[in-house]
């Protein structure tokens, strides 16, 4: 049986509310597809290992690590990047929370960051430090020491409640 | 930038045609669930398969945890996840949420599937050796129906199993048996590592005696992930301190580690026997604590 091994798949996924569609060879990786084929640089290019969790992106809502998700397995599904963290209010509370907190030096690690303690805190309204830590743990800094990272995350999770109870 | 090499990219949309296709495709061909240990391979070039078959859509039909009779049925493409956060799972078999707890991170773990896990047979595979010490059993399927392996049978090497060109594996089986208690122990580097050596403990207790065990040892060459020497030293015993030593000695002296990076073989061979007398004990205390 002849095959074309540069096969080209459709992939189509909603990113941030807005739906896309583009080939990719079967062999893409989603961290690629993102920022080459859609042009969304905010999803990080780190170790290539899924270890160090730069290039986090939320799939139907679950964080996975892009550069070991292959383009074509998240064809009809909705991605959240870092570009759609913002909404129409104005910065998300995690962002806040990395802006107020200096939870950032450099940034590389940031996007990443964010959209696994967005998910953290979907899952964990009232996270302690130590659920923070845990949570965060498949994310590396090189920069922080995690020390401000954790007070952002508790600086969302705060605004977050505070919010529901005034709502 | 490390990608895979190409390949010829399907997508299966139920457990026949995933089968269909590996028949179609031929033994160049390969199941992709989550790919976190897969993929890695592909971008290392140590896997090069010519096609490659997304079975993600089948999440929904193989991702379930349910009880079946007397047997807890964990569907392959259940993530890490799934196990960990299903509390059918902890109240029977803590010893998957303590290996879960300490197999890579949070993410991975929303990605990677225990049917994946195994498949891949990595000999520092954590759920290899738990599964192997709740004697659980894997339900394979291919064209001509399905058929049944011990997980204990499954590996017949490092990254290989007894699953066929053309078979996959569906569903794992635990035998759910009264006076259960397990535990797992894990020796790593830094958080999230594989494991230097790790050890799973299971027994059944009656009448305050242990009635059946089973040693699950990992990263540590044990043949199969168990260690049967062990097993026999428990079995039919009261549990005692003299009791746990032994099984544990035994469990040192049967396994056959190398020195690597991660240590050398003889504090790999320590850790085996320590952490299988920790785990026995956590086990022990869980099973007689489900009894009273």
């Amino acid at each position: 049986m002849s095959h074309d091994h540069h096969n080209s798949v459709s992939v189509t996924v909603t990113v941030n509310g807005e739906q896309r569609t583009a080939e990719a060879e079967g062999r893409t990786l989603l961290v690629h597809f993102l920022r080459d084929t859609l042009g969304l640089t905010g999803t990080h290019w780190g170790c290539d290992t899924s270890n160090c969790g730069v290039c986090v992106v939320a799939v139907d809502g679950v964080p996975m690590k892009s550069c070991t998700v292959l383009a074509a397995m998240v064809d009809g599904c909705e991605v959240t990047t870092v570009e759609g963290l913002e909404g129409p209010d104005g910065l998300h509370p995690i962002q806040e929370g990395f802006i107020e907190c200096h939870g950032l030096q450099c940034g590389y690690c940031t996007p990443g960051m964010m959209i696994t303690a967005k998910w953290l805190l979907e899952q964990n309204p009232d996270p302690s430090e130590h659920e923070i830590r845990d949570g965060l743990s498949g994310q590396l800094c090189r920069c922080t020491g995690y020390h401000n990272i954790v007070e952002a995350v508790r600086f969302a999770a705060d605004k977050l409640n505070n919010k529901e109870v005034s709502a | 930038m490390q990608v895979p090499a190409p390949f010829g990219y399907e997508r299966a949309t139920s457990v026949d045609h995933a089968i269909q296709l590996l028949e179609q495709l031929g033994p160049e061909a390969r199941l992709v669930a989550g790919g976190h240990s897969f993929i890695p391979m592909m971008k290392l070039r140590l896997a090069q398969p010519e096609h490659v078959i997304d079975i993600n859509p089948l999440a929904a039909e193989l991702g379930t945890i349910s009880i079946d009779g007397s047997d807890l049925v964990i569907g392959a493409m259940a993530r890490h996840n799934d196990l960990l956060g299903s509390a059918v799972v902890g109240e029977h078999f803590p010893v998957l949420h303590d290996a879960e707890r300490v197999i890579a991170d949070p993410v991975v773990r929303n990605r990677g599937t225990i049917g994946g896990s195994l498949c891949q047979a990595d000999p520092a595979e954590d759920l290899s050796a738990a599964l192997s010490a709740l004697h659980a059993t894997a339900v394979i399927r291919g064209s001509g129906g399905t058929r049944t392996v011990a997980v204990r049978e499954l590996h017949t090497g490092p990254y290989e199993t007894v699953v066929g060109d053309a078979e996959m594996l569906t569903h794992i089986r635990v035998p759910i048996r009264n006076g259960c208690g397990s535990a797992y122990e894990k020796v790593e580097r830094r958080v999230g590592d594989w494991a230097i050596a790790a050890a799973a403990a299971a027994v059944w207790m009656d009448g305050g005696i242990i009635s059946d065990a089973g040693i699950g040892l990992c990263a540590v060459g044990a043949e199969h992930f168990v260690s049967t020497d062990a097993e026999a030293v428990l079995r039919g015993q009261a549990p005692s301190d003299d009791v746990i030593a032994a099984a544990a000695a035994a469990a040192a002296a049967g396994c056959n580690p190398t020195t690597d990076q991660r240590g050398p073989a003889e504090y790999k061979r320590h850790l085996a026997g320590e952490l299988t007398a920790r785990a026995l004990r956590r086990a022990i205390a869980r099973a007689q604590g489900a009894a009273a």
